[in-house]
Order: structure tokens, then C-alpha cells, then sequence
């Protein structure tokens, strides 16, 4: 193999150096908020903080929390607002180098060795025949390289974001991968050399915490645990999303699911499961939920039989167990 | 800054946190890129860099609140009496958290100075119209008015905060406000609200909406919960002031050593509050998940599988055909069928609950659960956990339904175990284990630790959990060791930790 001198890879500007200083993106925690707000994403505070830092600090945020709460929304929304690429790498269990940073597009380097070999090749007669060497530094070149999204967010020289979503899927030994990219901005390939971004990348790495993360990726990121939000923001949110609601039925529907999300459920009612149920009440053309609305609507909010006989239970009952 | 940071930092690792140097680092350098004043601000950029579990983020709140809750120009106040309601207006903490919205009405007069009265009144008012700056003016009141705090005392603030609410009877408000909503609509928005003012249109709860003439239970039910999510808002307002107060008293260290709580995995099952209960609780869930996805993922990568021809010839075709990466079949190991048999009296009941949520909700990594309860009499309540919905459903109806009381209600552990051995012990076979649970404090009856040495021969393996400290084991009535030694292994198992750490073992 030979080592890190692939003339591609050096020649290039920006490669090799240090870790490049971008711009900042936004002037203050209030411009992350309002402009979350213009893409129709409504954030607190915390949240505006966090995304700020992260710009300042050039640190991943590990978003966790609840499905359904817009941990990916958020990456999507912040895309959105710099006016970024948004690439994603879905994580799954298995996942391995080859999908997550780069593979050697092997068929065609096959290709490549037969037609430098092969019957049909014009150098087979009296024209020069390429070494063993010439032909290895080619086919370990550039074109034949199959970037994966991390590899692809690293290069880009545009401004991108990137979108690392259930990283709690992979396996322990997988999340290694990430420590190098996500620290360093540089993604080492033996055949190519350390290949370093032009620019930082907002990078968003979402976890339904279903296993701990290592201690040496969490070291590397912000933390943010997004949670379910208060009824004023659910109502807010609803407002914004759901276009032709009313502002009490969009106050009721708030209060409806913040009553459910006390109840000792399976599965808790997300953000988006209340969009969906806003949605259908509008289409249904209700204006204010009554019981046997709610309980007729109940699942679209609720995806377990269980939970939705006690929920329906509860609503009628008039004071909450203590 | 630096040095109050410093200590931040220190105290978050007393309390359990793991903080390594980089992300104290990372904190002070997030600090430096926001504006000091924004207390909020503050907060998450230190919850974000410092705190990586959603878990710690209540450790993480309590020293936020020690440690940064005086820091503010205006406050330099010494006494207490200095800290009544008009004076301690502007003392939002760090500057800009208060806002100070209008809290002057909350009279000058300082909190000893106002009669109970009006104090209910405000109260009132302040949860009847969802009142921010009032409710927080109400709870500073209700403090210096009820709390009686003597300084100098090296206490947490519990029992202030308990002697608070006592005198608040919130139970009565919430009555009250629920009951006047009803009148409300019986007899229309004009009606005159008990306290003499007139019924202003109430600013949140009322659902303006519905054109019902009563009050139907959906709208009861939610106004309730708003009621009582303002209710729990000023619980927390309370807390801070007395926090504040205490502060002040006796300094930031101190207090945050007296306020420093386990966190949910370390608390003790047999010492936990009924709130650390709760948290433990809500700490099983994910705890659950996670250890099942574990273990499901460890079952799987077992490389002792037979060869998978068929994707080994596939997987060569990257390599020209060359087989240079052998694959395997996922390995199917016997999964073990699990007894539980746990003592369900009243001192080690928390930790037998426990222990049977986790062992349930991880029940298919195992080929059969079963479960049997005692105290003086065994039942089998395996068919209790079948029928139910959910596991905490299961717990609940084990207390109500398994008939484990057979003369005193006192633990008895040899008669347990006789008649465990009688009706089931020939159900045990070489692929069972028995999981063993209680503090084998058996009143002074006789162990007949032999019936455990008989299961040993029949079973896989015998374990014993202890929830006591192992210290303990054996002094007074407790005749652990005697049924030890018939054992695999006996485990200390006081807390979330230990016993998750144990069912992945076991696993």
C-alpha cells in the first residue's frame, strides 16, 4: 500500500492543516431562537443555547430524549436556517466503515485492472505496459473512491450539516468510528492520508437512548436532552404547524395531551403524534374536543389498546389519581 | 468565576457525576461565550457541557440552584429578616432570571408582618389566574410567614418546606378552585366568587371554547391538572426561596453537602423515600430497555455459530471469489427458566419489587419466568404477571391479590421454603435457576436450610439476593449465612446498580 502521499489528496487547499476557524454562524442565542422560529421550529431557551455553543465551540451536540420530541427535526431545521446541506447517516446495527465513511469502489478498480490487462487493451502490443505500481496508485486514487456521509460531510466544501440520527443503534465498537470525525473534523484513510474539513460541520448526533453511549463520545459533545414540551410551547407549536386551527382548540389540545402524558402509559403521546391528532380535528372541522370526541381520537395519539382503554378511562374520570 | 466553577465542578463529582478535566474544560469555555447576566443561559451551557445523562440532570439542578442562586450585585443581604417580600424583590439571582414582573403588590411588609389571611387569599388568586410573578411573591411570603427556619441548623430544608405546605393546605385550594369552576358554570361568569371580588373572566384554566352549560368531567379533569401543575410551580418556588435562605444561613458548601441526594441508581431499597421510590421507578424503565438491548445484542454476537456457507460465498465475491472472511450463523444458546422467589414483607418489599419488574420486563431472555411471593405463606403469582397489562400493574395486584399471610404476617422463611419445596420443588430441573430475594431475616424460626441444599442438587444454579449491607448479614435474626452455604452466590443488592450488574450476570 502506499502511504499518505496521494498527490489528489495534498494538492488540494485546506487539507493537512489545522483545524479550520469558520465563520460564526449566528451573533447571539436570541438569533438561534428567532431564526429556529422563522423555519417553523419553536425553541426554549435551552435549546437555542445549546445549538449557539455548539457553533462557538465547534462541538457535536448529542441530542437524546423521547421519540417523537423533534430531536431530528431540530438538525433538519438548523440546515434549514444556515442555508446548509443537511447530509444523514441513518445508524443502524451493522453499520460499518464502509457505509458510514468511505469504501474502495472495488468493481470498478476490478475493471480498471482487467482493461489494463486484458485482451481488448491497447497497450497489450508494443505501447507501454503499466507497472504494478502505476496501477496500484491508481486504482487507490480518488476516483475510485465511494465517499459515505461522513467522509462527504468532511470534504464538502460548501457550508453542510450533519446528521448522525439514532446513534445508539450502532454497536459499541462502531461508535469509535464517529470519535475521530467528530473530535478532529479528519477522517484517516491509509491509502490516501488524513483527509481534514475545509470547514466545521454542525453535526447533530441523535439517540433514543436505548443503550449508554461511551464515555469518550460524550466527553466529545454538548449534551441536550430535548423532553416533552410545556403545554404553552405544545400550544404554540400546534399554532405554528397546524394551519387553521383556533387558538383554544389549539389550548384544549395542549391540556388534552399534557393530561396524557401524566398517566402511566406504554407509550406517551409525542409531538408529532399531536400534530397528527390537531390535524385530523381540524379536517373533522371540531371546534372544541368534548369526551366522546376525545375518546373517538384517541388513537391517533395513542398506539397500544392498553393504553388506549386507560386513557379513555381516565379522561372521564374528573380528578386525576394521586 | 473560575473559582465558583471550580467548586461546581467539585461538588457535581461528590454527588455522583462523572466529570472528567475536558468538559470542565469545555464548560469554561462555553461560559465565555455568553453573557454572565443570563442565568438561564448559564445553566444549560454548564447542563450541556458538564452533565451526559438525562439521569444526573436532578443532581445537576440542585447544585445549579446552591451554587448559583446568590450571586447577583444587588443581593447582600445578612439576616433573615432582611429577606422579607418587598426587599428581596429584585434579588433575581444572577440578574436577569426574575425579570421582576409587578411583584410589588405582594406588599412590603415583609412575611411575618402579614396575617394568614391574606396569604390564602393571594395564594388563591395567584393559582386561579396562573400568576407567575405572584405565585412566586406568595411563596416567599409563605416562608418567612410559616417555615420558622432558626439559622445555624444543619438541615436540607425538607422539613421547611414540609412545614410550608402544611400550613398552606393547598389539598383545600384545589378543592376550592375546582369547586368554583363548577359554580362558575352553573351559574354563569357573573356569579360572585367566594372572597367577596367579583369572578373576573379567569385569564388561563376556563376552556373559553366549549359552550356547555356544566362542567363536563373531560373539562374538570383537565382544569385539575392545570391547577395542579400550578400548584406544583409554587411547590418549586417555595423550595427555592427556602434554598435561597438557607444559603444565606450557612453558606454554599454547606448546604450543597446537606442537599446532595444519591442519584436514582445508588439510592438504597431499603432506606428510599417515597419520592426516591418514584425515581426509581421511573429509573427502571429505560434501565429495562437498555439491559434488553444488551443482552439481545450480546446473544447475538456470540461468535460460536456454525459457518454460514451461503453468505461466506456471497461475502467472497468482494474478494474475487476468494472466501477471506468466513461468516457465521447467529448462535442460539438455551436461554434459562427462571424461579423467583422473593420475600414480600414490608422491610425488603421495595427491593423484591423491584427485582421482579426487571426480571419480568427482561422475561424473554429467558425460555420461562415463574415467581413466587411469601412472607409466612408462599403463593405462585407467575400467572398474575401473565394476565396483566403492564408490569407495574402486575406489582400493584401481588400486593392485593397473592395469599402469602399464613399465620402472623411475619417473615418465616423454613416454612416458606417447605412449602415452595412440597408443591413446586419438582417442577425444578437442571435448566432452572432460583433467584433467591430477601434480607433472610426470618423472625428466630427455624431455617431448614436443607430444603435449599436439596434445590441446589436439582437446579442449575441457586443465587440469594441480600438488599441489607453485607455488614449486617447475620446479626440479630438474620440467618443468611446458614443458607449461604447451600448457595452459587450470594449478592449484595442494595441499589439499581448492583442489581442490574446482577440480572446481566445472570444473563
Amino acid at each position: 500500500m502506499p502511504g499518505g502521499n496521494g498527490s489528489a489528496v495534498t494538492a488540494s487547499p485546506g487539507w493537512g492543516g489545522d483545524l479550520p476557524v469558520s465563520e460564526p454562524r449566528f451573533p447571539s442565542v436570541e438569533a438561534v431562537r428567532d431564526g429556529l422560529a422563522s423555519v417553523g421550529y419553536l425553541a426554549d431557551d435551552g435549546l437555542a443555547g445549546v445549538v449557539y455553543l455548539a457553533d462557538r465551540l465547534y462541538k457535536p451536540v448529542l441530542v437524546e430524549g423521547p421519540a417523537g420530541t423533534g430531536k431530528t427535526e431540530l438538525a433538519k431545521s438548523v440546515a434549514l436556517l444556515t442555508g446548509a446541506r443537511l447530509i444523514r447517516l441513518q445508524c443502524y446495527e451493522g453499520l460499518d466503515e464502509a457505509k458510514a465513511l468511505y469504501e474502495w469502489n472495488y468493481k470498478k478498480q476490478l475493471l480498471r485492472i482487467q482493461v489494463e490487462n486484458g485482451p481488448g487493451s491497447p497497450n497489450l502490443d508494443g505501447g507501454h505496459r503499466p507497472g504494478w505500481e502505476e496501477i496500484e496508485e491508481d486504482i487507490f486514487s480518488e476516483e475510485f473512491l465511494l465517499t459515505r456521509p461522513l467522509l462527504e460531510a468532511i470534504r464538502a466544501t460548501e457550508p453542510v450539516v450533519l446528521l448522525v440520527d439514532e446513534v445508539d443503534r450502532v454497536e459499541i465498537e462502531t461508535e469509535a468510528l464517529l470519535l475521530e470525525v467528530l473530535s478532529d473534523y479528519q477522517v484517516s484513510i491509509p491509502e490516501l492520508g488524513t483527509v481534514r474539513a475545509t470547514q466545521i460541520p454542525l453535526v447533530f448526533l441523535t439517540s433514543n437512548n436505548t443503550r449508554e453511549l461511551s464515555e469518550a463520545l460524550k466527553r466529545r459533545c454538548l449534551f441536550l436532552h430535548l423532553d416533552y414540551p410545556s403545554v404553552e410551547r405544545e400550544r404554540q407549536i400546534v399554532l405554528k404547524k397546524v394551519p387553521g386551527i383556533s387558538e383554544e382548540l389549539a389550548e384544549q389540545v395542549a391540556r388534552i395531551v399534557r393530561s396524557l402524558r401524566s398517566l402511566d402509559l406504554k407509550k406517551h403521546p409525542s409531538i408529532s403524534e399531536t400534530l397528527d391528532w390537531a390535524r385530523t380535528l381540524v379536517l373533522l372541522g371540531i371546534e372544541s374536543v368534548d369526551e366522546k370526541t376525545a375518546r373517538d381520537t384517541l388513537h391517533l395519539l395513542l398506539k397500544y389498546r392498553s393504553d388506549i382503554e386507560t386513557a379513555a378511562k381516565e379522561l372521564a374520570s374528573a380528578t386525576a389519581p394521586t | 468565576m473560575l473559582d465558583l466553577l471550580t467548586g461546581f465542578v467539585g461538588e457535581l463529582r461528590s454527588a455522583g457525576l462523572p466529570v472528567s478535566v475536558t468538559e470542565a474544560a469545555d464548560a469554561a469555555e462555553a461560559i465565555r461565550h455568553l453573557r454572565l447576566e443570563d442565568r438561564q443561559a448559564i445553566k444549560y451551557a454548564l447542563g450541556a457541557t458538564l452533565v451526559k445523562s438525562s439521569s444526573h440532570w436532578r443532581a445537576f439542578d440542585t447544585a445549579f440552584e446552591v451554587y448559583f442562586s446568590l450571586r447577583g450585585p444587588q443581593y447582600d443581604i445578612a439576616g433573615d429578616d432582611a429577606l422579607s417580600a418587598g426587599s428581596s424583590d429584585d434579588d433575581a439571582p444572577g440578574g436577569g432570571h426574575g425579570e421582576g414582573s409587578g411583584r410589588g403588590e405582594a406588599g412590603a411588609g415583609g412575611g411575618e408582618h402579614v396575617s394568614p389571611e391574606e396569604i390564602a387569599a393571594m395564594l388563591y388568586k395567584a393559582l386561579r389566574n396562573g400568576d407567575q410573578a405572584m405565585l412566586a411573591a406568595v411563596a416567599r411570603l409563605a416562608v418567612g410567614r410559616y417555615a420558622g427556619m432558626e439559622p445555624g441548623r444543619p438541615v436540607g430544608g425538607t422539613y421547611y418546606l414540609y412545614r410550608t405546605l402544611r400550613n398552606l393546605d393547598l389539598d383545600g385550594v384545589l378543592a376550592r378552585l375546582i369547586g368554583e369552576a363548577r359554580a362558575l358554570r352553573d351559574g354563569g361568569p357573573a356569579q360572585v366568587s367566594a372572597d367577596g371580588e367579583a369572578a373576573e373572566p379567569a385569564a388561563g384554566p376556563v376552556l373559553k371554547g366549549s359552550r356547555l352549560d356544566e362542567l363536563t368531567s373531560l373539562e374538570e379533569r383537565l382544569l385539575s391538572d392545570e391547577y395542579k401543575a400550578r400548584i406544583e410551580e409554587l411547590r418549586k418556588e417555595i423550595e427555592a426561596e427556602i434554598r435561597r435562605r438557607l444559603v444565606a444561613d450557612r453558606g454554599v458548601e454547606a448546604l450543597a453537602r446537606s442537599l446532595r441526594k444519591p442519584l436514582p441508581e445508588d439510592v438504597d431499597f431499603m432506606h428510599a423515600t417515597r419520592e426516591e421510590l418514584v425515581q426509581m421507578r421511573r429509573a427502571i424503565q429505560p434501565l429495562t430497555r437498555k439491559l434488553q438491548a444488551r443482552l439481545a445484542r450480546k446473544r447475538r454476537h456470540l461468535r460460536r455459530g456454525s459457518l454460514d456457507f451461503r453468505a461466506t460465498m456471497r461475502h467472497s465475491l468482494s474478494y474475487g471469489g476468494v472466501p477471506a472472511e468466513p461468516r457465521f450463523r447467529h448462535p442460539k444458546p438455551s436461554k434459562p427458566e427462571i424461579f423467583v422467589i422473593a420475600d414480600i414483607s414490608g422491610s425488603v418489599a421495595a427491593f423484591a419489587r423491584f427485582t421482579l419488574h426487571l426480571v419480568h420486563a427482561i422475561a424473554e431472555q429467558f425460555s420461562q419466568v415463574r415467581s413466587f411471593v411469601f412472607i409466612d405463606g408462599i403463593d405462585e403469582v407467575t400467572a398474575i404477571f401473565d394476565r396483566s397489562e403492564t408490569v407495574t400493574e402486575a406489582i400493584h395486584r401481588i400486593n392485593q391479590e397473592a395469599d402469602v399471610v399464613w399465620i402472623d404476617g411475619h417473615s418465616d422463611y423454613g416454612h416458606a421454603l417447605s412449602v415452595f419445596w412440597q408443591r413446586w420443588g419438582r417442577q425444578v430441573g437442571p435448566k432452572t435457576s432460583i433467584l433467591l430475594l430477601g434480607d433472610a431475616r426470618s423472625n428466630y424460626h427455624t431455617s431448614e436450610a436443607w430444603i435449599v441444599k436439596e434445590i441446589r442438587h436439582r437446579a442449575r444454579h441457586v443465587y440469594w439476593l441480600n438488599p441489607e449491607p453485607r455488614s449486617y448479614w447475620g446479626s440479630g435474626d438474620s440467618i443468611v449465612e446458614q443458607y449461604a452455604q447451600f448457595c452459587d452466590g450470594v449478592y449484595e443488592c442494595r441499589n439499581l446498580r448492583q442489581l442490574e450488574a446482577f440480572v446481566e450476570h445472570l444473563v
